[in-house]
């Protein structure tokens, strides 16, 4: 089945317009702009249960729901394209295989929402995903499929890329929004939040790629079956998941959403390389509290991985072997997440280093009981007391370490090293 | 101030300036124009782009210095950027960068001595399947080994930059 967003992904080539077109590409707009009202879609993507594939996983429908259609003057669609967390992938693999995938979701918003003018923010990083673009946009304007008077009808729509020169924080909408103005990415503190007052303190829809790339799917085919797609009974749509780490088999791929755990790294990720054991992994992305082989048959889904307290974040999986030492693979996350903080508020600025000292000397085999209630108290005291996610995020795989791998702090502690360092 | 950037490229500069939403929004491609030029950015880069968008030297500073791909001090003809992030890290990042250290005789943030290569660590590349992962330049370059970091070195010491 499931291909909606990889349908036209072919290794080594880029589809543009007239493939895109050959497999039912920009269908979704002309039934949308053509046989269906703003409201219509809007209602339609609501009860679709399509849900940001970004990271936080909030119903797209209902952030739609709060946008003030009917307010006059300027409007804005911000695409989120600033993929930046360790271990994902997925936007690009979208953007190097079929672009029109998104510009065509991007219209289909922009009309739903009475919104004429979109930015896509790219990451640095991404040269090949912004040229794909640059020629999408530059082929949907001449086919008339943006610009003025789209497919003849009285809605006008303009597309643009901002390209940024890389910063994790810049992912965060309100950092993006402050990116994108040309001022330095701090994240606003929230409310007034984007729908209210967002890009030069216009309303402003942010959705990230994949989500949008979604739309024209479900205007096509219809709420009832876009949530049919998936495995679970509440989940919706399918999902790009990206396979990294410990894999025979690595790369990006487009499953039903409540996949099992164990049957994407098994089946799709071919089992753990070089014949060794699964040990955890970071089941969405590096902000994401890891998971055990205990949590094979957690279907991959917001809900379900939320009850086993994580989150499904960006479908980043990260999978470590049983020769990983976690405290190690901790650290490198804090050390990431330390130095991409913009260092506007203290309890990420000088917090996320002391977590990274604590763990620094736990793993040189210095670490005391005191250390490891310091790191608790850590994660309690930085939770919470932030203007954005970012040290939030910071801290899930903190807050899975001492879950799950408690032992192993302790045994580091105990033994006056690192437990799996050889020789 | 204006031999930073010849006339012709200022002046399309403020075209797309005075076509912008806001021209502040110019701001970053203003910096990678003039670095794609000079390699870097300099004080005179960051006084031409505050000129250009009627801001203050500092405003432009300021975001001059937050991002990593805007080089606010001389770098190399060629900047090797290494993933430092979970998934490049759990395939073995680390010889790879200490390979790289040795074989250019270089710590990381410093430049060769014949100004070829400078080597900076990066976050996730968004190539993660594809880790150890680094970019020299805007080149990507993947499933990185030390044997193979030498031939990519040699390749590229071979090459001028595109």
């Amino acid at each position: 089945m499931s291909n909606l967003l990889f349908k036209n992904r072919h290794p080594g080539t880029t589809t543009f317009l007239d493939g895109y077109r050959n497999t039912g590409g920009y269908q979704g707009l002309e039934k949308a702009l053509r046989e269906m009202t703003p409201a219509e879609i809007r209602d339609l993507v609501k009860a679709s249960g399509l849900r940001g594939r970004g990271g936080a996983g909030f119903s797209t429908g209902l952030k739609w729901s709060f946008f003030p259609v009917d307010m006059p003057g300027d409007k804005y669609l911000v695409c989120n394209g600033d993929e930046m967390e360790p271990g994902t992938f997925k936007d690009r693999t979208l953007l190097e295989a079929d672009p029109h995938q998104l510009v065509e979701g991007i219209v289909i918003a922009a009309y739903a929402l009475h919104i004429s003018t979109g930015f896509i923010f790219l990451r640095h990083a991404y040269s090949q995903a912004r040229a794909n673009l640059e020629r999408a946009i530059t082929e949907a304007r001449e086919a008339g499929l943006i610009g003025r008077n789209i497919l003849g009808t009285d809605f006008s729509f303009e597309l643009l890329i901002h390209g940024s020169a890389g910063r994790y924080i810049c992912g965060e909408e309100t950092g993006l929004l402050n990116g994108l103005e040309g001022k330095r990415p701090n994240p606003r503190s929230k409310p007034p939040f984007p729908a209210v007052k967002g890009l030069f303190a216009k309303p402003t829809l942010l959705n990230n790629v994949e989500t949008l790339a979604n739309v024209q799917h479900i205007v096509i085919g219809g709420a009832e079956w876009f949530s049919g797609l998936a495995r679970t009974e509440e989940g919706a749509g399918t999902k790009l998941f990206c396979l990294s780490g410990h894999l025979n088999r690595t790369g990006c791929i487009e499953l039903p959403l409540g996949i099992p755990l164990g049957e994407l790294v098994e089946e799709h990720g071919g089992g753990v390389w070089q014949d060794r054991r699964f040990k955890a992994c970071l089941p969405g992305g590096a902000s994401t509290p890891y998971l055990t082989a205990e949590h094979f048959d957690t279907p991959m889904d917001y809900a379900p991985l939320e009850a086993v307290k994580t989150r499904l974040g960006t479908g980043g999986l990260v999978v470590f072997d049983d020769r990983t030492c976690m405290v190690a693979a901790t650290l490198n996350l804090q050390r990431f997440f330390a130095r991409e903080s913009c260092g506007w508020c203290t309890p990420c600025r000088d917090g996320l280093p002391m977590v990274c000292w604590v763990l620094e000397k736990i793993e040189r085999g210095e670490g005391t009981a005191e250390d490891l209630e310091m790191l608790r108290g850590l994660v309690k005291n930085i939770n919470g007391r932030t203007f954005c996610a970012l040290a939030l995020g910071a801290m899930g795989p903190v807050d899975g370490l001492l879950r799950h791998f408690e032992q192993e702090l302790v045994d580091h502690i105990k033994l006056g090293r690192c437990p799996l360092k050889q020789g | 101030m204006t031999t930073l950037l010849p006339q012709e490229e200022i002046a399309d500069l403020q075209q797309r300036i005075a076509a912008a939403h806001e021209p502040r929004e110019m701001i970053v491609d203003i910096l990678l124009a003039i670095q794609a030029r000079h390699r870097w950015v300099s004080d005179e880069g960051i006084e031409l782009t505050a000129d250009l968008l009627g801001l203050s030297p500092l405003q432009v500073e300021e975001v001059a210095t937050f991002y990593d791909k805007v080089y606010r001090r001389p770098v190399g003809e060629k900047v090797i950027h290494v993933c430092d992030s979970i998934c490049c890290w759990s395939r073995g990042s680390e010889a790879v960068y200490r390979h790289l250290q040795q074989r250019l005789a270089i710590a990381p943030g410093e430049t060769t001595a014949d100004g070829l290569f400078t080597l900076l660590p990066t976050c996730c590349l968004g190539a993660c399947d594809l880790g150890p992962a680094m970019r020299i330049g805007t080149r990507l370059y993947g499933n990185l080994t030390p044997e193979k970091v030498d031939e990519i070195l040699a390749r590229e010491r071979g090459e001028k930059q595109p």
